[in-house]
């Protein structure tokens, strides 16, 4: 096994890799090497307590990654074991599917609304929320609800909500006469992908609301104070103060929304399936559709590396060059492993 | 925010004639049947209960083994211990739908599907880079003297652990597992894909099955939601901090 440079001294004590504690792991010796016992001693009581973890990750975790890696230059329909070796065919295929290359489009778009459009709401209701006002605690609990429910559920409840010509959307719009714009929804190939980043709004804006909460509490109130005394408005200290020191959590928040995106499923299979003709499938829909329905393993499988491949590239672009910056978490730390 | 919800509720106690004819107006008469007879009906508990079991174990496995792997390393200086935890938060970034189809395959093979474990044990495996990463914050916060100290009244490592490390995580412990349930809770992929018989159909299996069976009778559809909701409000409420705190930190660790 290798290891970086700054373990490999084999002292008493690793270096933390963040910031927060300096905390010895262990009762340092009195010398620069501990005993032999001791360190077998160490290394076996460690062995024995990772093993149930190691085991459970490796074996449906591990495991599984590679063997979709593997089955991926097959051409296999589920049974029996792969042998019809296809080489890179299933990852040209991706390239000149139609079906692929149209959710990677409603990927780049459903990231591009959430970052115009559901985070910077998310963010207004925070600051509003931030300030002392009456009933504060239960707005917080009613926005942060929806996140709580599960997909399939929120799904369901606005697959009714949105039912062309008896859900409660168009009974709205035709009460206060505006029966024309009542419509498809979900059934529609222009709508469906609208309407769906509505719902999406609806239950995941909560949750970056709350992590943008999280973060304005760790703003000192002295700034502000100094800002004002200074003459800065309230945009001013919005804009100066609050934005530049939320930095750290909005970039957060915009790498998990990116990654939900990549993997939504859940909430699109139980309101349309990806359809109407794949007008809001995803990857994972498309992995599923090829995989369960049609029992083209090798070819989901191409999918699912592909979906990996994009969320890896992503997540390890995104962290040299945006979070870089925040040195505590545990993506950061993969730089170890560089 | 709260109307969906609202409206699922009233929506509850109309009957499907109503909702067409009266869809804003509290119903008239109040209809209850909706949700009395889902109520007295086996599969909507069965589903329940099945849920409840599937998220308890996941939580007792994930956190049970992520605490013992977290504690290794967290405070034992050993070869190669940074290179096993960037493993396991390299699964940080591993999206539950890339595995899932060797995983099926997997769970066939060991006879898994249709059986509980079939679920619990892919849930825990996934669950636990996130919660190794916050137990091992935690771990790595308590004093070292106190160990020594432990050690010199005759502790073992694991008497430590046990006896020590754990009560003090006491609220770190409760985090992640609110964390745990509510994930396994809300899952739906991967039951969906092990469960083919109704036995063990969890809450949101059993709901989108019962969309497809009801689809005209969408009263009783908005009935079975609020129902099924009302636990997942119910321990929001009451586990709130932990798990806001938990999804905070999750988020900023992860």
């Amino acid at each position: 096994m290798t290891h970086s440079t700054s373990t490999s001294t084999a002292s008493t004590y690793v270096p933390d890799l963040g910031k927060s504690t300096g905390v010895t792991a262990v009762s340092p010796g009195p010398g620069p090497r501990r005993p032999v016992l001791r360190r077998v001693r160490d290394w076996f009581a460690a062995f024995v307590f990772t093993i149930p973890a190691l085991a459970l990750f490796g074996m449906l975790v591990l495991l599984p990654m590679g063997y979709a890696f593997y089955v991926s230059f097959f051409n296999w329909g589920g049974f029996g074991s792969p042998t019809d070796s296809v080489g890179f065919d299933n990852y040209t295929r991706l390239f000149q599917d139609p079906v692929f290359l149209g959710d990677l489009w409603r990927g780049v778009l459903l990231v591009a609304f959430s970052l115009v459009l559901q985070l910077p709401f998310a963010l207004a209701m925070a600051v509003l929320l931030n300030q002392r006002l009456r009933g504060r605690a239960v707005y917080r609990m009613l926005f942060f609800a929806p996140y709580i429910l599960s997909e399939v559920i929120t799904g369901v409840l606005f697959s009714m909500i949105f039912a062309p010509g008896g859900g409660l959307a168009d009974k709205v719009l035709g009460a206060v006469g505006l029966d024309g714009l009542g419509g498809l929804w979900f059934a529609g190939q222009n709508t469906v992908l609208p309407t769906l980043f509505l719902v999406m709004t609806w239950k995941y804006f909560g949750f970056h609301m709350m992590l943008y909460l999280a973060g304005l509490q760790g703003i000192p109130a002295e700034l502000h104070e100094a800002a004002r005394i200074d003459g800065a408005g309230s945009w001013q200290r919005f804009r100066h103060v609050t934005l530049p020191l939320l930095a750290p959590t909005l970039r957060i928040s915009v790498f998990l929304s990116v990654i939900g995106a990549i993997q939504l499923f859940d909430l699109v299979w139980v309101i349309s399936a990806g359809g109407p003709d794949h007008h809001s499938e995803t990857m994972v829909i498309s992995m599923f559709q090829y995989g369960f329905k049609r029992y083209q393993m090798g070819y989901a499988s191409a999918i699912s590396v592909a979906m990996f491949l994009i969320s890896l590239v992503f997540a390890l672009a995104y962290q040299r060059f945006v979070l870089r910056r925040d040195t505590e978490g545990a993506i950061t730390t993969m730089r170890a492993g560089r | 925010m709260v109307t969906p919800l609202l409206y699922a509720l009233v929506s509850g106690f109309k009957s499907t004639d109503q909702l067409s004819s009266n869809t804003f107006g509290l119903p008239h008469p109040w209809v209850t049947s909706n949700y009395t007879s889902l109520l007295g009906s086996g599969p909507f508990w069965r589903s329940v209960g099945s849920s409840t079991l599937i998220a308890v174990a996941t939580a007792l496995l994930t956190v049970g083994a992520s605490a013992l792997a977290a504690y290794a390393l967290a405070r034992f200086a050993f070869r190669g211990r940074e290179v096993l935890f960037t493993v396991f938060t390299m699964g940080l970034m591993f999206p539950f739908a890339v595995a899932i189809l060797p995983l099926f395959i997997l769970l066939r093979t060991f006879g898994l599907l249709d059986n509980p474990w079939g679920v619990i044990l892919p849930q825990a495996a996934f669950g636990l880079p996130m919660t190794i990463v916050i137990l091992r914050g935690f771990f790595r916060e308590i004093p070292g003297e106190l160990e020594e100290a432990a050690t010199l009244d005759g502790c073992s490592s694991f008497g430590f652990f046990w006896r020590i490390l754990l009560p003090l995580a006491r609220p770190a412990l409760g985090t992640v597992s609110v964390l745990a349930i509510v994930g396994s809770w809300n899952n739906f992929l991967l039951p969906l894909l092990v469960f083919s018989e109704p036995t063990w159909w969890t809450v949101p299996v059993g709901i989108q099955q019962f969309q497809g069976q009801y689809a005209s009778d969408v009263a009783r559809i908005f009935a079975y939601l609020v129902l099924a909701m009302a636990p997942a409000l119910a321990f929001y409420a009451v586990a709130e901090r932990q798990l806001i705190g938990g999804i905070t930190l999750g988020a900023t660790k992860g």
